[in-house]
């Protein structure tokens, strides 16, 4: 077995440098929690994700670059990534006002609100697809009211944008929340009395405190976003070159039995939340003091 | 996606400015994307009247759908919360090799499309399959079978327990660990009395994130499923089925079933953690 | 990093987003060429048809069109139009889709099977065998699907238009083996679906079971679909079994008179249609694996390919694609009832 292997090249031989003995475990469990954990790693996540390099490489370098000089396959890119552009900012706006105002004030049914932040991550795409069919399809309850003046909404942009934005809602705000809970108000207090106004206060002490988290949400969102499926399939209307998106180009693909220009797409949308990811590791990693204070102020 | 805090919110002192606009805004943001699009289900769905929803939701096939989504959904879940924690403790806790590259893996399942997900993890688990073929001989079947929809459910799953346990076993102060030993407690009691109740709110998040997440998955489970009824059909899969019927009434009964099922587990979950948090 | 830069960015890069977005909006809209709404296995084919019309198009008129084509289950497709995706023709897998569009959403007359010649289907196919090169396990007909320990591939009919097919097709050949029996008919279906290890959603889906993940040791499949992924991947590791006895398949094309004169498309589309049953069209058909309505058209080596077998009507067996989908598909009908059996 290739994970094995695999596993073995990335074990550790000395897996700690600590010295205190009291709050660390014996050697054994050590390894052995770090065995179980690149195992449940390996074989859920990394020979997947392995799996689809493989086969978009499987007829060399050559064919993996073909594939991307398609013009559909160019105009999905492009639609996935206005999509994602205007989901990922609305979001943000959202998010932060949503996490502003429940971390900031106490109200009644607040759990209630979160709950509902949250619903869109329990509902189905296809239910979140359906939806926006029963309300602006041909027989929908929009139509009436709006005719032929609402211009497009499904089977176009539009849809693809609201079924993405959809999806990904509760991203931002669910990653602020619990940050914005834990540092309380004290930091924001003392700069109005100090004079600042609400503005002053949100630009120069809470968005300061809080941007660590409010990248990883927006990174977060934007994988999300680039990579939804099961909604967008059903609003797209698949017109080839105008309502694909990625993912379901890379449907399409498979379909047509041009496995490496599928896989090539896939890889492609792998490769952009690892850089996004790797961006952000590397920040953390030189704002790492930085990081752990902001951390601290609030803990 | 750390969970909804572990200490409890200091109290105002004075008025905060802004609670119009934020909270205006996301009110008015929430209505419109998220509770008048879902209120057209329950709408639609009422129009089959009481009776005829509930015969929709207690026939067997339905039945036996929803206990399977919602089943392997909690398996799945069940099993990133043991192995997210482990993750989440190793990455924390422990420096080896390879470390950063795997931590950039984690939250590969957000961007992964479903359907690739889907492609990806049949292809490695059917009989012919990287991990298929081994387990054949040791008799274990996986794709196309109700493990395989576990399978694929714990994959999408995946980032959410990690990344809601990370960032709190972070916070944990060494300093307490260390005065528990001080005062004779063994590793394993310093374990599950200081450092557990401190992650455990995090942890329950992680697992409802990640077990409701995995009730509505269609994209990748499809693949892998086998979809046979009774057996491997998962709702969200009924729901197409009964559209494929222009039973339009029919598919948004499920749908309405389901999300009210999630929405009362999420509810209770984050009144659970208000109320851990206010005791602590 | 600077937090007000950053909002400022942010902002900055929303509206440009939402700038783009508006833009490639209007030009989603404003397509005044023909879209062709077509189920799955018949992209290659259409490829070819719509490059060939468009200039042939220009050579008779002069004006300039395009063909956009969007291609998928042939049910959802149909929903698709429905619900308000503007198809000007639609060619799909069975009538019974066709027929939903125009009773549920009134786009085209109930009669509009009588429109064009061969019950609207300019092209045929039938349901044959895929098997594993040299056919180990000896399948000749639909009697050795229901054998124990024969692995059976084929797609759910309660999602795939092309499973209805080949259910369609068993239930004909249980028929007339057991001199017209309903209930032995059945029991034979039910027993070819207790082989089968995997329900895919959709045609292709079963094909890449069996195809690449080396799934069953046989896959139902339409003709043009097993003479295709032969072609596409490996003459050396696939057969072709022809059934004794098999079903007709005639997947039918339709103008969808409301989207078309909303468009002004109307004599494109007629032509488009027409066009489909031309010499060239026939052709094209016969090279991509349909059987033409008009064999002598097309190349005889193309012909040479497709199986000699004896072919059944559906509505000479079933009545009607209406009363088929009652009978059998529909929720509680007799393929839900073999499963509830089990």
């Amino acid at each position: 077995m290739n994970h094995a292997v695999k596993d073995a090249a990335f074990l550790p031989f000395e897996p700690l440098k600590q010295t205190n003995s009291v709050i660390n475990e014996p050697r054994l469990v050590r390894w052995l929690l770090i065995a179980a954990a690149l195992g449940f790693l390996s074989l859920f996540l990394l020979l997947p994700l392995l799996s689809v390099f493989v086969e978009a490489l499987r007829k060399g370098a050559g064919a993996y670059f073909a594939a991307f000089s398609d013009p559909e396959t160019l105009a999905s890119i492009k639609l996935t990534f206005i999509a994602a552009a205007i989901a990922v900012p609305l979001n943000l706006i959202f998010g932060l006002c949503a996490a502003w105002a429940i971390t900031k004030f106490e109200f009644r049914g607040k759990q209630l609100l979160i709950t509902m932040i949250d619903l869109p991550f329990s509902v189905s795409p296809v239910v979140a697809g359906l939806i926006f069919v029963l309300i602006f399809g041909a027989q929908g309850w929009a139509q009436p009211w709006f005719g032929d003046h609402l211009g497009k909404v499904l089977f176009a942009t539009p849809g693809i944008v609201l079924a993405t934005i959809f999806v990904t809602f509760p991203f931002i705000a669910r990653e602020l929340i619990p940050l914005m809970q834990e540092q309380g108000t004290e930091d924001e207090q003392a700069a109005l009395s100090l004079g600042a106004t609400g503005w002053q206060t949100f630009t120069r002490v809470t968005l300061p405190n809080i941007k660590w988290a409010l990248l990883y949400g927006v990174l977060l969102c934007n994988a999300r976003a680039t990579g939804e499926f099961g909604a967008v399939s059903v609003v797209s209307g698949h017109i080839r070159g105008l309502t694909n998106t990625m993912p379901l180009h890379i449907e399409i693909l498979y379909n047509e039995y041009q496995f490496v220009s599928a896989f090539a797409v896939a890889s492609l949308l792998a490769l952009l939340a690892m850089v996004t990811l790797a961006v952000k590791s590397l920040l953390e990693w030189r704002y790492a003091d930085q990081l752990a204070a902001t951390h601290r102020s609030g803990g | 996606m750390t969970p909804l805090a572990v200490t409890r919110p200091r109290r105002t002192r004075r008025t905060m400015p802004g609670l119009t606009p934020t909270l205006g805004f996301t009110l008015f943001y929430l209505g419109l994307i998220v509770l008048i699009p879902l209120a057209g289900v329950f709408f639609k769905a009422s129009g089959l009247g009481f009776a005829g929803l509930w015969k929709v939701i207690t026939s067997e096939r339905v039945l036996a759908a929803l206990s399977l989504s919602f089943g392997a959904a909690a398996i799945a879940a069940v099993l990133n919360a043991v192995f997210g924690s482990v993750v989440a403790w190793v990455f924390v806790r422990y420096e080896f090799p390879g470390k950063r590259l795997f931590d950039a893996f984690i939250d590969l399942p957000f961007a992964l499309p479903t359907a690739v997900a889907g492609i990806a993890l049949t292809a490695l688990y059917s009989e012919n399959g990287w991990i298929g073929s081994v387990l054949a001989h040791a008799g274990i079947k996986i794709a196309y079978t109700p493990l395989g929809i576990i399978v694929a459910m714990t994959f999408i799953g995946l980032p959410f327990v990690v990344r809601t346990v990370e960032p709190v076993l972070r916070e944990v102060e060494r300093d307490l660990e260390e005065a528990a030993a001080t005062l004779g407690a063994r590793r394993w009691q310093t374990v599950l009395r200081v450092i557990a109740p401190a992650v455990f709110p995090s942890l329950v998040t992680g697992f409802a994130l990640s077990f409701a997440r995995a009730v509505g998955e269609y994209g990748s489970v499809i693949f892998i499923a086998g979809n046979f009824p009774m057996v491997s059909e998962i709702a969200p899969l009924l729901i197409i089925i009964k559209l494929e019927e222009f039973d339009y009434k029919g598919a948004t009964a499920v749908a309405a079933t389901m999300l009210v099922l999630s929405f009362l587990l999420l509810l209770t979950i984050n009144l659970l953690q208000a109320w851990v948090r206010r005791r602590v | 990093m600077n937090a007000r830069l950053l909002l400022s960015r942010l902002a900055r890069t929303a509206l440009a987003a939402a700038i783009a977005a508006a833009l490639a909006g209007t030009a989603a809209v404003s397509h005044a060429d023909l879209l062709n709404v077509s189920y799955d296995p018949t992209r290659e084919f259409y490829k070819d048809i719509n490059s060939q019309f468009v200039a042939d198009w220009k050579a008779k008129t002069g004006k300039s069109t395009a063909v956009q084509a969007s291609h998928g289950g042939s049910g959802k497709q149909a929903r698709a139009v429905i619900d308000g995706l503007e198809a000007d023709v639609v060619t799909l897998a069975l009538a019974y889709d066709i027929d939903s569009i125009a009773e549920k959403g009134g786009l085209l007359p109930a009669d509009w099977q009588k429109r064009l010649p061969n019950n609207s289907s300019p092209y045929t196919s039938t349901i044959v065998f895929l098997v594993r090169k040299g056919n180990p396990k000896g399948i000749k007909d639909w009697s050795d699907l229901v054998k124990p320990g024969i692995s059976v591939i084929t797609p759910n009919p309660k999602t795939s238009g092309g499973a209805r097919w080949n259910y369609l097709a068993a239930w004909g050949y249980a028929l007339k083996a057991n001199g017209g029996d309903q209930a032995k008919a059945q029991a034979f279906v039910a027993a070819l679906f207790k082989n089968v290890p995997v329900l895919d959603t959709g045609a292709r889906g079963s094909t890449t079971t069996f195809v690449q993940r080396g799934l069953g040791d046989v896959l139902i499949s339409w003709e043009n679909e097993a003479l295709l992924s032969i072609e596409e991947l490996g003459p050396d590791k696939f057969d072709i079994i022809a059934p004794s006895y098999s079903i007709l398949a005639e997947p039918p094309v339709a103008l969808v008179d409301k989207n078309v004169d909303k468009h002004g498309s109307r004599a494109e589309a007629e032509a488009y249609l027409n066009f489909l049953y031309t010499p060239v069209g026939q052709k094209l058909a016969a090279k991509h694996y349909l059987r033409p309505s008009k064999p002598e058209n097309a190349d005889p080596a193309d012909l040479a390919r497709f199986q000699k077998t004896t072919l059944f009507k559906l509505d000479d067996v079933f009545g009607s694609w209406a009363k088929a989908q009652k009978t059998h598909f529909a929720d509680g009908g007799v393929f839900d009832q073999i499963y509830a059996a089990k």
